[in-house]
């Protein structure tokens, strides 16, 4: 961050300008799609609540009715969500039952917020790394491989099915970043197919004989090896992962924000034109930005065989954390910090919506919904200020800006 | 048709670009448009266009009000507008461009029939020889321009915009366009030209207004002189003189032998180039745009890779020897490293990052090296060291360093951008267009760098389209057409001459046509003008 | 300048670079035919195939081919064709008169290597291929695709990219299938199909051209909101009330009298279903319209110079946000195939990434309507293989049959097919 460029001290804030700027302040915006998300949310789960359903065919002869079982359908639904999510209340015996929930949701940010940190770096880039699930299904391939076909000692096992993670989404990042180095392919495009192609090459490999279970006849992979597994912390479902996780987060600022290597991605990402002609080599940038972003990909899928969460190759192993991953990197504004903070939501409603669905039978499908709605409307600033009837802080940048642009073409027809 | 403004208003936020402008055009009159390059001249016309919404005034047709709440109302209204960015869509056809917005149908599917009748008609007319079917992004601007003027005409235009349509031409093309519009004056149209080269509006005017700061400071004659327009289009009295010491020229710097340069498609557009430029030395390129002044500049620095001929640097050794050393082929970032400093043509597209602050900007080319960084971490401080000390030294106005450049205004955009390149060790200075679209002010603070990088001994070469700037800083002229060098020519080469040279006519040829050419001394003074 | 000259006249032919893709991507693919096919071939294997199936005059043909001889011949003709490329990229020979000669070789050499193909995978098996049934099953299955891709041909015209597709055939599918089961009438699925794909076009279009939302951002998202909702309708509407909404319905096949009875053609093209008779009309239809109509002008002027649209008057956003909806309707539309058209009831994401195929067969056809049926075909076709070798009993692996529409994709973005160039202001708003 360049604050510390920083050479004029700026004014003391008065508190309407702190205000103002808190009602404009992106973070508003995304609180509030956030919550415009869950209403929508909630219709959704008003309307298709059987109680409901009934209650509204006599609507106006007892709305009471109606809105107690809407309240009913939906109150229930999120609190389980909730509690799912954060702390159960309600049936919890002893502390680490109500702590429980929140354990779980970091267990399942762990992935969200690798694969939202390497896209992000991607974006910054201004390269549109949609292909995380294709590099998380490498990432596992090799990780998986190493894990139950290599036996090596407790940590280094780990440290090298780490290696094999990182490797093996590098590589499905390399094709994109490559193809597009050298022949200008859009890397979306690519990254698509291979999402796809990924798919079916973990289908073929799971026919192979080096990757089947032996004594199973399902396309799954034999079980980890138990020294290729991350150490918990105090007996909680928390485990080195989620450490791992916020290293990355912190190296990953670092990357961007301190190093040469960050400024030029930074810089290609904003203008490739002008970084080329500063005499950076803007194809090998996008090069090593899919590295980087596949490696850290890949690395999502150790949350998946290294923790106790699935320990063996199979086709879902991915689940949906790459296309999961996009929305948590938008949410986060290619931001670590965000990143994370997006990763803890979403692995959240993953988490609550699990319960959700196991207590009052309300589809977990809908965490999708919530999540589309959440990124929708935070890419739409716009649209939630005009839900809000908020102040528009672009507007007075904007009327100086186009004015400026329009001068500078004018300039430019001289 | 008689066109007239009213005081026509025009604000964007806090700017006004147009401050209560009236203005009238009589049927068949030519009426120029004079103004600084971000005075309000397109901003105007784009009102009357339709564009953009005025904010307060009337435009008056024939004496009646008129509102227009698109380009559409405006053409049906009879006005039309040939853009300085020609709007023609490139993979369409002459005659799908000419009938866009106003198709003839037949059956529900276009009468191409009819549409390459319309463009046959009026190229016919006056003499166009444009091609229906030909695709609009195989002709050269020339032909381009006509087909904006076909385009206009067949829509029944009866006052025609030309928002600097000379600017792209070959000085024999902008007669052609000359005659045309006479042609369409004479036919009844009422022509509004926008300019801000003085000869041109002497040449074809009948009615002058000139615009300042986005007010009307005049009407005059093209009878007026050329430092009287020149002093009304900028508010003060001009001082056409650029003083400059004597050249003290040294050793050879660079040295470019055979350059040849082909795109993709096997097009020439570099032709075998061979000069060289010394130390102390400012070597001007001239040329109207794209005859492959950019490519020049573009393969110097690396940018693009020659298909033939070398690019050698004479660069001084640290224990005071001669380096000679060949950049032919070499990437961007090793030519910058051996002491080549380049300053792009199009500033906000190749020279900054919008986003990036200041002290960012100021380092872009330089965040590997030392004191900027060690080890792949940038020094923080450093870079922020470095930042307080360019903008005092180069009085860029601004916040502070941390803000955004995209905040800036294009001339302190400029001196950042010239801030970054001359605080090295220069050997060789490449600068592309270094004035383009800046007020006055920032020219003359820009021309005083670049003249003072120049007695530092720094080898210069700037590629400039403004002829003003290049006979002012130049020590050498190189006129370019088509990729080749037509000559290199003293900077007191009168102006014909290097206008005739820059349509491809050689020294000597251009000299035996200029003689019984009577020189007027004012053409030659024309200066920052043209 | 009196004359008009065209820069192309400037360059001379010896100036122009060669290029050596094609040729050499011949003869990789020639040597792979004769050691791969013809060369693990046994002398003595017979193909079979039967080429016409029950027609009313032809009855029964099947063919009994001498395998290696006829992959010797296959490979022959190969050879010819990659000969013939290498003379024609070292003498820069492009075109005979008008006939494109890269497109013609690409087409002799392609269909000469998936006869070996297939011979060389049926050699010495009982059965007979069904040539007749393996087309009009790949035309069946790429009617998704080929609907999908006229979807994105039109939204990318019009300057939006449309990466919905997914979700846009998912909304149909499930539209029509749920007012198709509610009503009992496959017609009324049908015609509801597009309107859910014209609710998602919507979307689309006011996320990106009204908000300046990236548009494979809006894209991505809404097929993931598509997916969800869905999903989740799925799970609680519809498998709450089984008795209604489990009812299916289907598309009559229509025979088409005289026509249907050519043998081959016939029964591949003329016994389908109304859906597969609207595709024709959708892309003869478009492929007219798109070049040759006043609304295909000014879409393509709003998707490739839109400030140029602006002054002659067409109002660039309006006419980007009623075709991207056109485009949604048309790729709804699509969706029914997988409910109303095979008689089949909704399942979750039931659409299976087809759209993402149809995105890439409209690259891949080059932005065209006929490209991209040429591609949604080849894509179709590849699919449909292995069910047709299936039933012969042959085993390849189906995964990399499965990923061959990919891997044709990343080749021809990455300018390895030939590159063509998309509409210049695609994915741009337009902020007037």
């Amino acid at each position: 961050m360049s604050d510390t460029t920083q050479e004029q001290s700026t004014p003391r804030p008065t508190w309407r300008v702190m205000l103002r700027s808190a009602a404009t302040s992106s973070y508003l915006t995304s609180f509030l799609a956030i919550v415009v998300a869950l209403l929508i949310g909630a219709i959704l789960i008003g309307a298709a609540d059987a109680q409901v359903q009934q209650t509204a065919a006599y609507l106006f002869a007892q709305p009471s009715d109606f809105f107690g079982a809407v309240g009913h359908a939906v109150g229930g639904a999120y609190s389980s969500l909730f509690q799912g999510a954060v702390v159960n209340v309600s049936t919890a015996n002893n502390a680490a039952d109500v702590i429980a929930p929140i354990t779980k949701t970091i267990a399942y940010s762990v992935p969200l917020i690798f694969a939202g940190l390497a896209l992000g770096i991607g974006f910054r880039a201004g390269m549109f790394n949609i292909g995380a699930q294709g590099q998380i299904i490498l990432g596992a391939v090799l990780c998986g491989y190493v894990g139950f076909s290599w036996h090596l000692p407790i940590v280094i096992h780990v440290i090298v099915c780490l290696i094999g993670a990182f490797v093996g989404g590098a590589l499905w990042g390399f094709i994109p970043g490559i193809l597009k180095a050298k022949t200008g392919a859009n890397e979306v495009i690519v990254t698509i197919m291979l999402n796809s192609i990924a798919v079916f090459l973990l289908g073929w490999l799971l026919t192979l004989q080096a990757f089947r279970k032996p004594t199973s006849n399902a396309p799954i992979s034999p079980t980890m090896d138990p020294s290729a597994q991350f150490p918990h912390f105090f007996g909680t479902p928390i485990d080195l992962g989620f450490v791992l996780a916020i290293l990355a987060a912190v190296g990953v600022w670092w990357l961007m924000e301190r190093s040469t290597l960050g400024f030029r991605i930074r810089a290609v990402g904003e203008n490739p034109d002008a970084a080329r002609t500063a005499g950076m080599n803007v194809s090998m940038t996008y090069v090593w930005v899919m590295i980087l972003s596949g490696g850290l990909a890949g690395l999502a899928a150790t949350s998946q065989l290294l923790s106790s969460a699935s320990q063996q190759l199979n086709a879902n192993i991915a689940s949906t954390f790459g296309f999961d991953a996009i929305t948590v990197a938008l949410l986060g504004r290619s931001k670590p910090v965000g990143t994370v903070l997006a990763g803890l939501l979403f692995g959240g409603l993953r988490a609550g919506g699990y319960l959700m669905q196991s207590v009052t039978g309300t589809p977990i499908d809908i965490i999708l919904v919530v999540q589309s709605v959440i990124v929708l409307l935070i890419a739409a600033p716009p649209l939630v200020r005009a839900l809000f009837r908020l102040p528009d802080p672009e507007r007075r940048r904007r009327a100086t800006s186009r004015a400026h642009a329009r001068s500078t073409r004018e300039e430019v027809t001289a | 048709m008689r066109l007239e403004l009213r005081h026509v208003t025009k604000k964007f936020g806090d700017f006004i670009a147009n401050d209560a402008i009236d203005l009238i055009v009589e049927p068949g009159q030519i009426h120029a448009l004079l103004g600084e390059n971000g005075a309000g001249k397109s901003t105007l016309m784009n009102v009357l266009y339709g564009l953009y919404e005025a904010d307060g005034g009337e435009i008056l047709l024939d004496g009646v009000p008129v509102h227009f709440s698109g380009p559409g109302d405006a053409m049906a209204a009879g006005i039309g507008m040939v853009h300085q960015h020609f709007m023609l869509i490139p993979v369409f056809t002459v005659a799908e461009n000419v009938i866009l917005g106003s198709e003839p149908t037949t059956g529900g599917l276009i009468d191409i029939a009819q549409a390459r009748a319309v463009v046959r008609e009026i190229s016919d007319r006056f003499g166009f020889d444009v091609d229906p079917d030909a695709l609009v992004e195989t002709l050269p601007v020339g032909v381009q321009q006509r087909v904006e003027i076909i385009k206009a005409l067949s829509r029944h235009a009866q006052i025609l915009i030309l928002d600097e349509p000379t600017a792209v031409l070959t000085p024999q093309e902008t007669d052609e366009l000359m005659d045309i519009m006479r042609q369409l004056a004479t036919a009844g149209a009422s022509i509004v030209f926008i300019t801000h080269k003085l000869r041109e509006v002497q040449e074809v005017a009948d009615e002058i207004t000139v615009i300042r700061l986005g007010k009307v400071v005049g009407h005059t004659k093209p009878t007026a002189s050329q430092n009287e327009l020149a002093s009304m289009m900028v508010g003060r009295h001009v001082d056409l003189e650029v003083t400059k010491p004597q050249a003290t020229a040294g050793d050879v710097a660079l040295e470019v032998t055979g350059l040849e340069l082909l795109d993709t498609d096997g097009r020439v557009l570099l032709d075998d180039l061979s000069f060289s430029v010394a130390r102390g030395e400012v070597l001007a390129v001239a040329g109207v745009q794209g005859n492959g002044q950019t490519e020049l500049a573009e393969t110097l620095i690396g940018l693009r890779r020659p298909t033939a001929g070398s690019v050698v640097l004479h660069r001084a050794a640290e224990d005071g020897g001669q380096v000679v050393e060949d950049l032919t082929g070499k990437s961007v970032k090793a030519i910058l490293a051996s002491g080549v400093g380049f300053v792009p043509e199009d500033r906000g597209k190749d020279g900054m990052v919008a986003g990036f602050t200041i002290a960012e900007n100021l380092i872009l080319d330089q965040v590997t090296s030392a004191p900027f960084s060690q080890w792949g971490a940038m020094n923080m401080r450093a870079i922020a060291h470095n930042a307080s000390e360019r903008v005092a030294e180069y009085d860029v106005r601004s916040g502070s360093s941390s803000a955004a450049l995209a905040t800036l205004s294009g001339g302190n955009q400029q001196k950042v951008v010239m801030a970054r390149e001359l605080s090295r060790d220069l050997t060789v200075l490449i600068a592309s267009q270094p004035t383009r679209g800046l007020d006055i002010g920032s020219i003359e603070f820009i021309h005083s760098r670049i003249l003072q990088q120049r007695e530092k001994g720094t080898a210069v070469v700037i590629v400039s389209t403004e002829l003003n700037e290049v006979t002012a800083l130049a020590d050498r002229i190189a006129v370019m057409y088509e990729g080749r060098f037509v000559g290199i020519v003293p900077p007191d080469t009168p102006r014909h001459v290097l206008g005739l040279m820059m349509a491809g006519v050689s020294y000597d040829d251009a000299i035996a046509q200029s003689q019984g050419h009577e020189t007027d001394p004012g053409e030659i003074m024309e200066g920052i003008w043209q | 300048m009196s004359t008009a000259v065209l820069l192309d006249d400037l360059v001379t032919d010896h100036m122009r670079p060669r290029s050596w893709k094609l040729p050499i991507a011949l003869s990789v693919f020639t040597l792979a035919a004769a050691f791969g096919f013809a060369g693990t071939t046994s002398s003595t294997a017979i193909s079979q195939v039967a080429i016409v199936t029950g027609n009313r005059w032809l009855g029964t043909i099947n063919l009994a081919l001498p395998s290696l001889t006829s992959e010797i011949v296959l490979v022959a003709a190969m050879l010819c064709v990659t000969g013939s490329a290498w003379w024609a990229s070292a003498t820069r020979t492009t075109a005979f008169g008008k006939v494109r000669l890269g497109s013609w070789m690409g087409i002799i050499f392609g269909t000469c290597f998936v006869a070996s193909f297939l011979l060389w995978a049926v050699a010495g098996r009982g059965a007979s291929l069904q040539f007749t049934s393996l087309l009009s099953g790949a035309l069946f299955l790429s009617v998704p695709l080929i609907f999908g891709a006229m979807a994105g041909t039109v939204c990318e015209h019009v300057g939006v990219i449309n990466v919905s597709i997914e979700g846009q055939l998912l909304a149909g599918a499930f539209l029509a299938a749920v007012v198709g089961a509610v009503s009992q009438n496959p017609w009324l699925g049908l015609i509801s199909a597009p309107v859910a794909g014209a609710v998602i076009g919507a979307l689309l279009a006011l996320f990106a051209v009204r908000y300046w939302v990236d548009h494979i951002i809006v894209g991505v998202v809404l097929n993931v909101l598509v997916t969800g909702l869905t999903s989740y309708l799925f799970s609680t509407v519809l498998t709450r009330n089984t008795a209604v909404f489990s009812a299916t319905v289907k598309l009559p096949k229509w025979q088409i009298p005289v026509l249907s009875e050519i043998p081959v053609i016939g029964p591949v093209l003329f016994n389908q279903n109304a859906l597969v008779y609207l595709m024709y009309i959708a892309v003869i239809a478009l492929q007219i319209l798109l070049f040759k109509s006043k609304w295909g002008l000014r879409l393509r002027a709003c998707g490739e110079h839109p400030r140029a649209a602006d002054t002659v008057g067409i109002k660039v956003n309006r006419t980007r946000v009623l075709n991207t909806i056109l485009g949604g309707a048309i790729a709804g539309l699509g969706g029914a195939y997988f409910t109303v058209a095979n008689g089949l009831a909704f399942g979750k994401q039931m659409s299976a990434g087809r759209g993402y195929i149809a995105l890439a067969a409209m690259i891949l056809g080059g932005w065209k309507p006929k490209g991209a049926l040429v591609a949604a075909l080849l894509f179709g076709f590849a699919d449909n293989l292995q069910n047709a070798l299936g039933v012969v009993g042959v085993e390849v692996p189906s995964q990399f049959m499965l990923m061959a529409p990919y891997l044709v994709t990343i080749f021809a973005v990455a300018g390895l097919v030939g590159r063509v160039r998309p509409p210049a202001m695609e994915g741009k708003p337009y902020k007037g």
